[in-house]
């Protein structure tokens, strides 16, 4: 059942002692329990800040990116005064002012096929608050390894989707998405945005189900699926079962240790701000830009969506955003010398694709998008 | 007609639409009625041999169509269908 709570313990949890479900037992279970957080971002901050205000025993935390201004919109356990401060060390000192009881955990390093199974396996569960799909391959594959549960949770603009992944009850992540999707058919969030509440909302949902797993209580999500969307302000449940040709939990698993989960998915592990490059002679940097421009014309693609160019914009570029390039390539002319930018380079890398295979060959991408020449050319933009 | 939900990274091929009115007799009429009405979002839901990409799941109900009839599974009218997509932000 767990250690003995002290009688300050006892007055910290008195809600949850009050509550027939939780009582004594149950919260002598938790002190006794702990969870690995995968990502200490948006989904990891509410998840990290309940699990420690419930009184989780040890809890740990898996990232190895720093506190950057634009975490903040949605990353709520760090702050300002923490910017620059490594995301685990800042999560760290805020969920101990929260409860000093617990025991929190840090792992500053990326997760990866080299690491994961030794650091997960000395803990109950697992939640999965990554940003990227080679993690949640990785993170799922090492739960069924481990035969621990998933506790999943999801999120992209407005849109969120949480479940339980445990392959001794139910289906595993890969039950449902057997592949990811190709690289560039998902944008991220740091490409195409998320509301800062949803990952309030939807952690919040996942600490509830991690919650409930701890304590074995209630109906968890293991073969459900909720889906959540904060436009239409609607709930979902979908039923989910176990994928017979699941390649890590069917009967007959082709894949038994971990893998190469970048070269799976085509992408790199980490969603780090859309900073993308369309690969060797392909790009320009900002300041070779500018000094092309000065020399001779240049044709300028803003491959971005209408709205962001009310933040910041290229005087005489044309805008046709991404997905709408393929049904208007009559616009273009392929004897022009033209540059093509987004935000920060990967929608324009992906534009860059579709255009040489249109036959477009004077192109160029412009390294680090419209950011970069904010920052080396012209500082009156602002980075976004 | 019955009526299929589209999630928000797909919202952009279906001119900013959540929910489109579909007819058909099974999946594969519904999906044809899709892609005619909204052409752009074909190569988000099929592969260029023409068959779902493995990661579209799709649900009639609660329930996927993997586990029923796959582009099979009969539609009778009035149904929710449930687009779901691969999201990986945290």
């Amino acid at each position: 059942m767990g250690p003995e709570l002290n009688h300050e313990e006892i007055l910290r949890y008195s809600r949850h002692l009050l509550i027939p479900e939780v009582g004594l037992e149950g919260q002598r279970k938790l002190k006794n329990s702990s969870a690995l957080i995968v990502g200490t971002g948006g989904l990891g901050s509410p998840v990290s800040l309940y699990l420690a205000a419930a009184g989780v025993g040890r809890i740990g935390l898996v990232d190895y990116d720093v506190v950057d201004s634009s975490n903040l919109q949605r990353q709520i356990i760090h702050g300002t005064s923490t910017i620059g401060k490594l995301k685990v060390e800042s999560a760290k000192a805020k969920l101990l002012d929260l409860n000093p009881d617990i025991q929190v955990e840090v792992y500053n390093e990326p997760y990866t096929s080299d690491n994961a199974l030794r650091i997960a396996k000395d803990y109950d569960i697992i939640l999965d608050g990554t940003d990227n799909f080679p993690t949640r391959y990785l993170t799922n594959d090492v739960a069924v390894f481990l035969g621990k549960p998933n506790v999943y949770a999801s999120i992209f603009r407005f849109d969120g989707q949480v479940s339980v992944f445990h392959a001794k009850e139910g289906p595993c992540y890969r039950c449902l998405f057997p592949e990811p999707p190709p690289p560039g058919l998902v944008p991220s969030c740091a490409e195409g945005g998320v509301l800062g509440i949803l990952p309030g909302t939807i952690g919040t949902l996942q600490a509830t189900e991690a919650l409930k797993v701890l304590l074995g209580i209630g109906d968890p999500l293991i073969g459900r699926l909720l889906l959540y969307n904060a436009l239409d302000m609607s709930f979902d449940f979908v039923q989910l079962k176990k994928n017979p040709k699941c390649r890590v939990c069917g009967p007959n698993a082709d894949i038994k240790e971990l893998i190469d989960y970048e070269e799976f998915c085509g992408v790199p592990g980490h969603d780090h701000g859309d900073e993308g490059s369309a690969g060797a002679g392909w790009d320009i940097t900002a300041l070779e830009l500018a000094e092309r421009v000065k020399i001779n014309h240049l044709k300028l693609l803003d491959v971005r969506e209408p709205h962001e160019l009310e933040i910041s914009a290229l005087p005489d570029a044309v805008n046709i955003p991404l997905g709408q390039l393929a049904s208007r390539l009559s616009e273009l002319d392929t004897a022009d010398d033209m540059v093509v930018f987004c935000k920060g380079g990967t929608r324009s890398a992906r534009a860059l694709e579709l255009l040489t295979s249109a036959g477009f060959k004077k192109i160029k991408n412009l390294k680090g998008g419209i950011n970069a020449w904010a920052k080396e050319v012209d500082p009156k933009l602002p980075v976004y | 007609m019955s009526v299929l939900r589209i999630p928000t990274p797909l919202r952009a091929y279906t001119s900013g639409q959540a929910e489109i009115n579909v007819s058909g007799t099974n999946i594969a009429e519904v999906l044809s009625d899709l892609t005619t009405q909204y052409p752009a979002i074909t190569p988000h839901l099929f592969n260029e041999s023409g068959g779902l990409r493995p990661f579209v799941n799709l649900f009639v109900g609660e329930h996927n169509i993997k586990d029923l009839q796959g582009v099979d599974t009969p539609i009778q009218g009035g149904e929710k269908i449930i687009l779901i997509p691969s999201i990986a932000g945290g």
